[in-house]
């Protein structure tokens, strides 16, 4: 029998060219005397550090890779025997056991040392920590952003002046510092305004999931899809040209009355619209991801996909004032948003996306996301009326993915939506959720 | 006198059912009680606001988990799930205001969950400044402590003046100056002034109003110059981690007891975050902004920017306590503490200190593992002493 063939959409190829590309530049950034910083994705000021002709690395984008090439059990174990301790966020192991191990990156070239660490502490604790010690690793210069919590449910005004403040008076003087190059708001305009063309193609894709069939995958999809724009590649050419291309590919495909491009080939039967809550396990990927599609069950929305912003309720950087909109960005990544307000995005997902249900995963390392989700369970579940399921896992520490569990976990409660349909069917007499075609 | 204060401050450390507040409440009709969180808010504001600043240090071993642990994954810390142990008992129903301070991500997001929860309930969660520049850190937080005036004032029913502020200031200058004495005490004689009282009284004093706690304290320094004791060859040691999630009170008499003198510690950091008195004659909340920029401690809720500092913190802290070694004691899935331990325990032993770690919960019920492991580190301690650093 011949082997069954894979699926490519032109998005995915040119995506993988795109970051084959990136790396081999950043490969060659110190003979070509390119800066690098290292910045994170929530909060990321990709604009701006390109604006000053800089690479940016995104150390978790690194250490999710790694997850997916099974290469993140090592690297922890590595920074485990250097003291590190198995309570602590498996990213941060991953990512400095990496740069113990030579620093190379998943595409298997040489990562270049930062000449800048850029903190944008948008949300998450760890993220302070970890630059601390990435310092000790790199001994190079750093440049603390710190983007206020939303506590309260909304960006006060103060505080987007003080974020305002810390980008001309702080992070602005930093990468001319280390880039040599005065600051350009002219450049900066023009790739804030690509950026936002770019942020108007990803959340059609994006919205795209209303349809029925769902055309994409809304969580385990569309992690690759948000890649471009979470990494290195949001205000560029080819990040534009990535999400034009994935516009199209996808709007076709609701035309057709297709579902996404899933491991087994492309999920048109659907049966369940489900939304997830929390980051993926990475090492296992594909067979947490088939355990969905096996059961014919496709994703409409999720949290995760918003931690490097939330354009599907709107936002759009704005090149007209480019310090502001960068202050309001990094305010609104999903990290940065209180219980809440993450609640209430769940259940909106819920309600306009017309979800069967949405499952948390539950990460053992990352208590930005963890801490305080059996309450969004219950809470969500209270305000939809759609039950929910918890699973538990890790990022990218191989020895917390239990497949057997995970997976009886979530036929259960596939039984059990399947059991709550057909009891409001014969008391209702109303239609399946979901059907198959459009 | 010594034993009718330290009865005193364990009664009140046992009492989870907040019984002095209650007491405190009654005798002041229309006044207001308002709990916080650890490591550090600016108890001065609660107490101008017209409430009783509370601390809520969980249930440590004392309670049992029946509610909080449908709240929370087992791969969380312990303390936020007796938080809401005491919460869903009801226990903490007196509070009118509840502040969460910027510490980690697990007590960031319990402010959320108490707004679900309790919505009648003032909550808020304090941001506090990261930034290099010390100027815009204190005009950040300056403002957070103005809208924090402005909400609790709301809620009390009495907006406190710039006098009211300073008078708070000034007597919490004066507790801050009395736990200074204690802890000086402790460092030069700690033979007489065992860590487990001191910690008892501590944690009194967040339940307490401070004119009670200072004169308790004054009563049992006093006592404590009259009951002079003899020293002991014990090790002189510094605990490190302990910020947050406090160990049981049978951890720390487990490591006196094993032969280790503690000369300094980070158990309940609150009471002493800021260094300094805060100046009377500035603007009040300018002026407690600008103590807390500038304040000397140095704790890992913080983002260090001086790389140096960093990795000669515990060496800066053992010679200011004349300590020989350091104990790194942190409470299990604690991001703060674990995260940074690394670089401490490498500064550290960079500088030739000998260190060891472990980690407990502030329900940990058995001390035998504590004790030997200190124990065998007290004893090393003495057998290294002279030899090279």
């Amino acid at each position: 029998m011949a082997p069954k063939e894979v699926l490519k959409d032109r998005s995915m190829l040119l995506q993988k060219e795109m970051l084959a590309k990136h790396f081999a530049r950043l490969e060659k950034a110190p003979e070509n005397h390119e800066p690098v910083v290292y910045t994170f994705v929530p909060g990321n000021l990709t604009e701006l550090i390109r604006s000053f002709g800089a690479l940016p690395v995104l150390p978790e984008i690194n250490a999710l890779q790694s997850g997916m090439r099974k290469l993140s059990g090592d690297y922890i174990a590595e920074a485990e025997r250097a003291g590190h301790s198995e309570d602590v966020c498996a990213y941060v192991k991953c990512d400095i056991g990496m740069a113990k191990s030579g620093n190379i990156s998943p595409a298997g070239t040489k990562l270049p040392k930062p000449d800048l660490l850029l903190l944008s502490y948008t949300g998450c604790y760890t993220f302070m920590k970890w630059f601390e010690l990435l310092r000790e690793e790199y001994d190079c210069p750093t440049v603390f952003f710190h983007v206020p919590y939303q506590g309260d449910g909304r960006l006060e005004p103060e505080h987007r002046e003080y974020m305002i403040r810390q980008l001309r008076e702080e992070v602005i003087p930093a990468l001319e510092r280390v880039t040599g190059r005065a600051y350009d708001e002219e450049r900066l305009r023009e790739n804030l305004a690509r950026a936002a063309r770019t942020e108007e193609d990803l959340s059609a894709v994006l919205q795209s999931a209303k349809h029925k069939p769902s055309p994409i995958d809304g969580y385990f999809g569309t992690v690759y899809y948000v890649g471009p724009i979470f990494s290195a590649f949001r205000g560029t050419e080819e990040g534009a040209e990535y999400y034009r291309t994935l516009r199209e590919e996808v709007e076709a495909r609701v035309a057709a009355g297709l579902g996404p491009i899933v491991p087994d080939g492309s999920l048109d039967e659907q049966r369940y619209r489900l939304v997830v809550e929390g980051p993926p396990s990475w090492t296992h990927f594909r067979d947490f991801w088939k355990m969905f599609t096996d059961e014919k069950a496709v994703v409409v929305a999720s949290t995760y996909t918003k931690v490097g912003g939330t354009y599907d309720f709107g936002f759009r950087h704005d090149p007209s004032d480019p310090l502001g909109t960068m202050a309001d960005y990094c305010s609104g990544c999903y990290t940065n948003l209180n219980l809440p307000s993450r609640v209430e995005m769940i259940s909106r997902y819920i309600r306009e996306y017309e979800a069967d249900g949405f499952v948390i995963n539950s990460i053992k390392s990352c208590n930005s996301f963890s801490a305080g989700q059996l309450m969004i369970l219950r809470e969500v579940e209270k305000r939809t009326g759609v039950p929910g399921a918890f699973i538990e896992s890790d990022l990218v520490d191989p020895r917390y993915f239990s497949n057997a569990n995970i997976k009886n976990r979530l036929e259960s409660y596939f039984q059990m939506i399947e059991s709550r349909r057909q009891g409001a069917s014969a008391a209702t007499h109303v239609a399946p959720i979901v059907a198959g075609a459009a | 006198m010594r034993t009718a204060v330290v009865d005193w401050a364990r009664e009140l450390y046992e009492d989870l059912d907040f019984t002095a507040v209650h007491r405190w409440l009654a005798d002041h009709p229309g006044a207001k009680a308002g709990g916080y969180l650890p490591v550090y808010v600016p108890r001065e504001i609660l107490h101008a606001c017209g409430f009783l600043p509370v601390g809520i240090h969980g249930g440590g071993d004392r309670l049992e988990i029946i509610r909080g642990d449908a709240f929370y994954q087992s791969y969380i810390c312990h303390l936020p799930r007796s938080v809401i142990e005491l919460a869903q008992s009801g226990r903490l129903s007196m509070l009118s205001a509840v502040l969460f301070p910027s510490t980690c991500d697990v007590i960031r997001n319990l402010s959320g969950m108490w707004k679900l929860l309790y919505p009648d309930v003032y909550v808020r969660y304090i941001d506090v400044p990261q930034v290099s520049q010390p100027e815009a850190a204190v005009a950040f937080y300056e403002t957070e402590l103005r809208h924090l005036v402005d909400d609790l004032g709301a809620v009390s029913g009495h907006a406190p003046s710039d006098d009211d502020l300073r008078r708070s200031i000034a007597l919490y200058n004066e507790m801050r100056g009395v736990v200074r004495e204690l802890y000086r005490t402790r460092r030069e004689r700690p033979w007489d002034l065992p860590t487990e009282e001191l910690y008892l009284l501590l944690r009194a004093g967040e339940v307490v109003p401070a004119e009670e706690f200072i004169a308790q304290a004054r009563r049992y320094l006093a006592a404590v110059d009259a009951d002079r004791r003899r020293p002991r060859d014990n090790s002189r040691v510094v605990i490190g981690g302990a910020f947050c999630e406090q160990p049981p009170i049978g951890l720390i008499k487990s490591i006196e007891r094993a032969g280790c003198y503690v000369v300094d510690d980070d158990f309940v950091l609150g009471t002493r975050f800021l260094t300094s008195d805060v100046p009377l004659a500035d603007d009040p909340l300018h002026a407690l902004a600008h103590a807390f920029v500038h304040t000397e401690t140095r704790t890992s809720v913080l983002y260090e920017r001086d790389p140096q500092r960093k990795r000669r913190l515990m060496q800066e802290r053992v010679q200011a306590a004349g300590a020989e070694g350091v104990i790194f004691a942190a409470p299990s899935f604690c991001d703060p503490a674990l995260l940074d331990q690394p670089m401490l325990r490498n500064g550290a032993e960079a500088a030739g200190l000998p260190c060891i770690a472990f980690k407990y919960s502030e329900n940990s019920g058995q001390f035998q593992q504590f004790r030997e492991q200190a124990g065998t580190f007290a004893d090393s301690l003495k057998l290294w002493a002279g030899g090279p650093a």
